[in-house]
């Protein structure tokens, strides 16, 4: 077991494209840590250079203090998860498990016992004389997972791994994952694409974006406290909401009303454009909200849907506004999808209501949005604006 | 259930033509062999009395009879030149398949041209270089001239399997603490078996079958000559002016079992799907 320190890494590809640029991240001894992000963002290029199987292009990677630059992979004594496995198809499951400990010159006994015991934790005993073609797609990527812990190695290197399996199969691994990294303590970097994944398991997430590390902090600190734009619509499901807004002697004009400017978020001067975000758990059924009223603001808004999920709503609206035009959110649409990020363009907003709300379909309702929870971010950096996170 | 009938019909009917077509001579030669030398031209299929006398007769003497030692020629000169083929090609294409290397295309180009070359119009320098260099006659003087030409088949087949291969595979291994040499020999090379087999099994028919090499670049059968070329020298069993066709057709016989057996062995690893189970998909 050991940390690991990324010093300025980059990644320059023959053709000089900059997969990843400047990246300077430490992973304590024993630390989960997450690289999230779109496709194309270099996360995958970053675990390789810790994997060894990209070469580092500039800066410095240290294993357990040890500089690991020019090493091989072999010899860096960290077990690698691949997307699709990279199971042995040529051998059993024993045998696949087997195959790290027969190289590193471990006596056949030891290797049974520690195969056996690998395969017990993963519930992997009756499949061990099979071929990987003959197991499930649980079972494939548990048998992966087998052959990287048996090794007991300094770090787990995971490159997507669950993005093969089904939903529920995925969500059910997810926990084993996260299980299985807690009983062994071993130091963890997992990419993944999927903000739900990076937000349930990780110690820490790390969001990149274009190469370049955008934030590193606990799942609840990247939620709450996102440096910018792109953090911000990136984590959490349903994406964050993106208005245009104004500021105004401490108020921010938005589409559907005046809300006061959150204290933290320091001197703004008038007449300045931002872009406000808004959370859709932000938003609440007018007549539920009670005593909180004061600390927000209410407005009345056309329900265009709602999605009922049993515990919550969600309700959609539209606002009257100019779409927003930033970088960090085409990014973002191009990466989701357009419709899974309400407020690209169209000026559609979800908000999440209690389930007790009685808002109706094509029906107006009367709204609350709760004033201290507002992010405001410069439309042309996508720097947040209120608390720096 | 009509058309599908209909479909079986008519494939049944194609395929025993097609099988007529291929075994009725390879039939006509087992029954050319079993007859007496008198009787080769009594134009019946099956032969009147079967006789292994034309056999007997190409093993007679030992070491001297007409068949032995071309066939431990033939047999020691297309191993030979299969194993290396294989080594040297599996390198070479591993090589093409996975490195990017300035004249990658150019190797694959010149290996294609080179297994296009008419092999005639080497045979004539050949003899006079190899009688220079003394191989004249000799295994190497027969197993270069097959290397020549069976490599770029090699290659060729070799790179379409590599080529298959998930490269994560490689890299798995290597993380797992394989060199890349281990990473080779132990994961890619079992999963490219099938190509492997199936290469080595084309360079052996290839210099097994090989009449026009053998024919000029030998001489005798104690020095290289291979058995198509030492057929061209049988004369009749009883006479040399007796046409040897029966010696002949027993030869021919006999020179088949071995590529039989040798496709017999390694069909089995000829199977499509050992890599199914290696990545999702």
């Amino acid at each position: 077991m050991a940390e690991i320190t990324l010093d300025n890494l980059t990644k320059r590809f023959p053709d000089g494209y900059e997969a990843v640029k400047d990246m300077s991240l430490e992973i304590g001894d024993g630390e989960f840590v997450i690289l999230v992000g779109p496709s194309g963002c270099g996360k995958s290029t970053a675990l390789r250079m810790i994997a060894g199987l990209e070469d580092i292009t500039d800066g410095e990677l240290r294993i357990g203090g040890e500089v690991v630059n020019q090493i091989a992979p072999k010899d860096r004594d960290v077990a690698m998860v691949f997307q699709n496995y990279a199971l042995y198809p040529h051998m059993s499951v024993r045998e696949n498990m087997a195959f790290p400990l027969k190289l590193a010159g471990i006596a056949d006994d030891e290797i049974t016992k520690r195969v056996e015991e690998a395969a017990e934790i993963l519930d992997l005993s009756p499949h061990l004389d099979r071929k990987p073609a003959n197991l499930s797609g649980g079972q494939r990527q548990r048998v992966a997972m087998g052959r990287a812990i048996v090794r007991e190695p300094k770090a787990f290197l995971m490159d997507e791994p669950l993005s093969n399996l089904d939903a529920k199969l995925r969500v059910q691994m997810r926990t084993e994952v996260a299980r299985l990294q807690q009983d062994l303590e071993t130091t963890t970097v997992y990419v993944t694409h999927d903000q739900t994944e990076a937000m349930t398991l990780g110690d820490r997430v790390a969001v990149m974006r274009a190469g370049v590390l955008q934030q590193v902090g606990t799942p609840a600190e990247l939620y709450s406290q996102p440096r910018n734009i792109f953090v911000a619509g990136f984590i959490g499901s349903p994406a964050m909401n993106f208005l245009p807004a104004r500021i105004e002697d401490g108020t921010a004009k938005l589409p559907f009303g005046d809300v006061p400017i959150p204290e933290d978020a320091g001197k703004l001067e008038s007449g300045r454009e931002v872009i406000a975000g808004i959370r859709p758990e932000s938003f609440e059924d007018a007549a539920l909200v009670g005593d909180a009223r004061d600390r927000g603001h209410t407005f009345d808004a056309r329900i265009d849907l709602v999605e009922s999920m049993g515990s919550e709503l969600y309700a959609y609206f539209k606002i009257e506004a100019e779409a927003i035009r930033s970088a960090d959110l085409d990014e973002l649409a191009a990466d989701v999808g357009a419709e899974d990020l309400p407020s690209s363009g169209e000026g559609q907003i979800v908000a999440r209501l209690d389930a007790a709300s009685e808002v109706r379909r094509g029906e107006q309702a009367e709204l609350w949005v709760d004033a201290t929870k507002l992010k405001l971010f410069d439309p042309q950096s996508g720097e947040t604006l209120t608390a720096a996170g | 259930m009509q058309r599908s009938s209909r479909e079986y019909t008519i494939w049944t009917v194609g395929l025993v033509a097609l099988l007529a077509f291929a075994l009725l001579p390879v039939l006509w030669i087992v029954s050319l062999s079993l007859k007496r030398p008198a009787q080769v031209g009594d134009g019946r299929f099956i032969p009147q009395e079967v006789t292994f006398q034309n056999y007997n007769s190409l093993f007679e003497g030992g070491l001297d009879s007409p068949l032995l030692r071309p066939l431990i020629n033939s047999i020691g000169i297309a191993l030979i030149a299969t194993v290396i083929a294989i080594v040297l090609a599996s390198f070479a294409a591993y090589a093409i398949a996975r490195l990017d290397f300035p004249g990658k295309t150019a190797i694959l180009a010149g290996a294609l041209a080179v297994a296009m070359f008419p092999p005639i119009s080497t045979v004539g320098p050949l003899f006079d270089m190899w009688r220079a260099l003394g191989i004249y006659d000799t295994y190497p003087g027969l197993i270069i001239p097959y290397l020549t030409f069976s490599l770029p088949l090699a290659i060729y087949v070799l790179v379409a399997f590599f080529r298959e291969i998930p490269w994560d595979l490689e890299q798995a291994a290597q993380v797992d603490g394989a060199t890349p040499f281990q990473a080779y020999r132990k994961v890619i090379v079992p999963l490219a078996a099938p190509g492997v087999f199936t290469a080595a099994i084309l360079v052996f028919i290839f210099c097994w079958n090989d009449f026009v090499f053998a024919i000029s670049l030998t001489s005798s059968p104690e020095g290289a000559q291979t058995v198509p070329a030492a057929l061209a020298f049988f004369t009749g069993d009883e006479s040399q002016f007796t046409a040897p066709t029966a010696s002949i057709s027993a030869a021919a016989v006999l020179v088949t079992i071995p590529i039989i057996i040798f496709v017999l062995i390694f069909q089995r690893r000829i199977v499509a799907g050992l890599t199914s189970g290696a990545v999702k998909g």
